[in-house]
């Protein structure tokens, strides 16, 4: 009798393991997976297509995710990471963990090239100034905010990717010439804060007249919130571009489903869900597909945007002009 | 005391143990992280400002709260008036919120749109300029002066009352109360009170850079943060993570060497003195001291419920989830916490304690991220770390407020040693009776304060949390950042509120009994 019965048991465990799905890990930053972001629909989407079971996994922001990942090293449990830029890709690269994507990459909707062989770009936007619409003489370029005594909140690049972004837009923008507009900016800067969200909550409680944030920002408060009050300054140098991107990692247990997540990830259902979850550029969606209230957004002239490479050797010397101009 | 011949007992064996435990938990992610290191790491020029700046900000800060503190406590000591109980609670309402939540607090009274610039607006002045180190201090001051009232009123509250009666009726003056009683305490008191507030202060990141106002106000751990996440440089991490501890233990020896064991004579169990017997002169000081204190502290928060009443019933069903989730943390973590810090204070109070004191100050001292950073590389070859997130943000929490219940615990040990522990011999009373009849009535009050903190601390915390998740992990600090990088900054402010609630109810539940002391 008692045999039978541990028969029984193995061989239900074993059916449930042969039965059990793959399950594919991605890691990604903290807002991506929340209840209200991108994540569970684009969860629900591709569990409908794939017969696996997709799991999130959030580590602060890019370049937490990065160092996340270079911590696990070879051991990582994850199969995608998403949610780097074009500012860290470089040093993700390095570290050779990621393999190439190998994907035949459909037409993107970017204001820039994109050839890259081991990450794909899923979501984008421009780095802005944002501020209230009722703001008087609203600076249209780094030289006129510089002389205007508009008070600005901007954050850490030591801490943050949107910070590191600021650093490479002005970098991009004045080559030799950037320490000079820092010195001028640098009366302007009310504080610099750890990460985005305490800075944009400053801006939004009226610590400052402009916060460093991304042209699609006004579009949260238009179609969220009803409330056309927000905007972002054109400047005429420019401006940076953030590219999102994910890779797929060498050490994958399931490589194949990774790839089929990578493909998904430029379609439709995951596109779609973007610009009203992660409030940014679908990176393949044409436009006339956007939600109503985008078409309302400022739309850069001008997009800025290192390639990886040069991001990465622009990075410590844009931080110590930035060190010194604002530690006078 | 140290010359009785003392027996060792089972609690002061533990004790010793898991002291060792604690300072193992503790240096060893350190180790670990220094070990993964590539080698060559070198303090740069900036990392040497960084350490100039946070000693300079932190003893500001420590010194300050710590002045303050004392005529606030005295004060609340030494006077009855109604809604004295509340006040107490509430004020210490700052001490455990998360950091970015009570900075908002602050900035809604003393922020360029703030209550005080747009009152000053009304008459023609400027706004006020709260980004700089004054800034910095000032939210410093609101963060720590609840702690070091609340470890002074301690302090005031234990002076024996016969002690008082009998200095009544020798019909003392002022300056002899101040003298004879007041100052021995203080001398035993403000010096721990210092070193956990300047620890404290030491560590600070999200507060420095947000108030500091720029590059200037760079810490220790913002360097710690830049290594890590910045340049990856796990050498340089774990190098600026001894030089917290190096701090730490200089601050430490120095300030011990001030301390004085406490000499206070024995009472017997009565309710404490009515301070104002003595203190009918002070009426109008106290009144100014309570009345500053409360609305320096209590104003901020006012603001915080003001704005987040509005949004508090309509946050998304994941934030009741994650409070759901803190509450079981917190609760299980504070447990955890008197479990290690009791037969640590019991080894404390009886023997010298330099060594101990230095490992129970530790876990402050230690940046969370390195902590975190180095408990992932030693879990992760034997287990799934983010399985692990929940447990080891609840052992770490408890480790992080071992000081606070350390400092409030070995005091009363002490005294109920004092004043017991001969009866107890006499009695023959050993092992869980004496702990049982003669030491557990003495200490209860400190016990459910250290406990309150430890369980508020917690709820509060999100420094190990964050490095570990998975999303159906979500603590209710780590949702309410969650929203805040969603825009929704209603939805956050509603989840900042109920964090400040469930904060101060776990604190008041624990506190009881030490109130219930206070109070009489």
């Amino acid at each position: 009798m008692r045999h039978t019965i541990m028969a029984t048991a193995f061989s239900l465990i074993a059916a449930s393991a042969a039965a059990e799905t793959p399950v594919l890990s991605i890691y990604t930053y903290d807002s991506f997976v929340a209840d209200w972001g991108p994540g569970p629909l684009i969860e629900a989407a591709f569990e409908e297509t794939c017969d696996c079971d997709l799991q999130f996994t959030g580590a602060g922001d890019g370049a937490a995710l990065l160092a996340r990942i270079r911590l696990e090293g070879a051991h990582s449990d994850a199969d995608v990471v998403l949610g780097l830029d074009t500012n860290l890709m470089d040093a993700a690269e390095q570290t050779g963990l990621f393999a190439p994507h190998g994907i035949t990459v459909p037409e993107l909707d970017l204001p820039v090239g994109w050839e890259d062989q081991v990450f794909l770009p899923f979501d984008w936007g421009y780095f802005a100034f944002v501020y209230n619409t009722d703001m008087t003489d609203v600076p249209g370029s780094f030289t006129e905010l510089a002389a205007s005594d508009a008070r600005i909140v901007i954050q850490d690049p030591r801490s943050s990717t949107p910070g590191l972004g600021l650093l490479m837009w002005v970098s991009a923008a004045y080559g030799d010439a950037a320490a000079g507009i820092w010195e001028g900016l640098a009366d302007n800067v009310v504080t610099v804060t750890p990460g985005w969200s305490t800075a944009y909550d400053l801006f939004l409680e009226g610590e400052a007249d402009m916060v460093l944030s991304y042209t699609t920002s006004p579009a949260y408060h238009l179609i969220a919130e009803e409330d056309d009050s927000k905007a972002a300054a054109a400047f005429e140098e420019g401006h940076y571009l953030q590219v999102e991107v994910a890779g797929l990692l060498a050490n994958s247990d399931q490589p194949d489903l990774a790839r089929d997540f990578l493909a998904f990830m430029l379609t439709e259902p995951f596109q779609a869900v973007i610009p009203t979850t992660n409030w940014m550029y679908p990176a393949a969606l044409p436009a006339d597909h956007l939600p109503e209230g985008f078409e309302t957004l400022m739309t850069p002239d001008r997009a800025l945007l290192f390639d990886p490479a040069t991001a990465a050797a622009t990075r410590a010397e844009a931080l110590d002009i930035w060190l010194t101009a604002l530690s006078q | 005391m140290a010359d009785r011949a003392q027996p060792v007992t089972l609690l002061h064996a533990l004790g010793g143990f898991v002291a060792a435990g604690v300072a193992l938990a503790i240096l060893g992610p350190l180790v670990a992280v220094a070990l993964r290191a590539e080698a060559g790491a070198q303090l740069g020029a900036a990392d040497w400002s960084a350490i100039r700046f946070t000693l300079l900000q932190a003893l500001l800060s420590a010194v300050l709260s710590v002045g303050l503190a004392i005529p606030v406590a005295r004060a609340l000591a030494r006077r009855v008036f109604p809604g004295r109980r509340l006040l107490v609670t509430l004020m210490g309402a700052p001490f455990i919120l998360p950091v970015i939540v009570a900075v908002f607090g602050l900035l809604a009274v003393f922020g360029r749109n703030g209550w005080i610039s747009q009152a000053l607006g009304l008459i023609g002045l400027p706004p006020i300029e709260i980004y700089g180190l004054h800034g910095l201090v000032l939210a410093h001051i609101f963060f720590n002066l609840p702690l070091a009232v609340r470890l002074f009123l301690q302090g005031w509250l234990a002076i024996p009352a016969e002690r008082a009666r009998l200095a009544a009726s020798l019909g003392f003056t002022p300056r002899d109360i101040a003298r004879h009683f007041e100052w021995p305490m203080l001398r035993a008191t403000a010096p721990g009170a210092f070193l956990v507030i300047f620890l404290i202060c030491t560590t600070s990141f999200a507060v420095a850079l947000t108030l500091g106002g720029g590059p200037n106000a760079t810490t220790v751990e913002l360097a710690i943060y830049q290594a890590f996440r910045f340049d990856f440089d796990l050498g340089r991490a774990a190098m600026l993570g001894l030089v917290q501890v190096a701090i730490c233990a200089v601050a430490g020896l120095l300030v011990l060497r001030v301390a004085v064991p406490r000499v206070i004579g024995t009472g017997l169990d009565r309710p404490p003195m009515r301070w104002e017997a003595f203190a009918t002169r002070g009426r109008a000081s106290d009144a100014l001291a309570i009345t500053v204190a409360a609305l320096f502290l209590l104003l901020p928060l006012a603001a915080l419920v003001g704005k987040g009443l509005m949004a508090v019933t309509g946050v998304p069903v994941s934030v009741w989830e994650a409070a759901l989730r803190s509450l079981g943390l917190a609760i299980s973590s504070a447990a955890l916490a008197v479990a290690l810090a009791f037969p640590m204070a019991a080894l404390m109070a009886r023997r010298a304690r330099t060594g101990l004191e230095m490992i129970g100050a530790l876990s402050i001292a230690v940046s969370p991220l390195v902590i975190g950073t180095g408990a992932f590389l030693i879990l992760q070859p034997v287990a799934n770390p983010v399985s692990l997130a929940l447990p080891i943000t609840g052992l770490v929490n408890a480790m992080m407020s071992l000081p606070f219940l350390l400092r409030a615990l070995i005091p009363a040990l002490q005294e109920a040693e004092t004043s017991q522990g001969r009866l107890a011999d006499s009695l023959g009373l050993g092992g869980f009776n004496r702990l049982r009849h003669a030491i557990l009535p003495r200490v209860r009050g400190p016990l459910g304060f250290g406990a309150g903190l430890a369980a508020a601390l917690s709820m509060g915390d999100l420094g190990v949390i964050a490095l570990f998740s998975s999303p159906a992990q979500g603590t209710l600090p780590l949702e309410m950042y969650r929203l805040m990088g969603s825009y929704r900054t209603d939805d956050a402010q509603g989840a900042a509120l109920l964090l400040l609630c469930l904060s101060l109810a776990l604190f008041w539940a624990f506190d009881r009994g030490g109130r219930l002391r206070a109070a009489s």
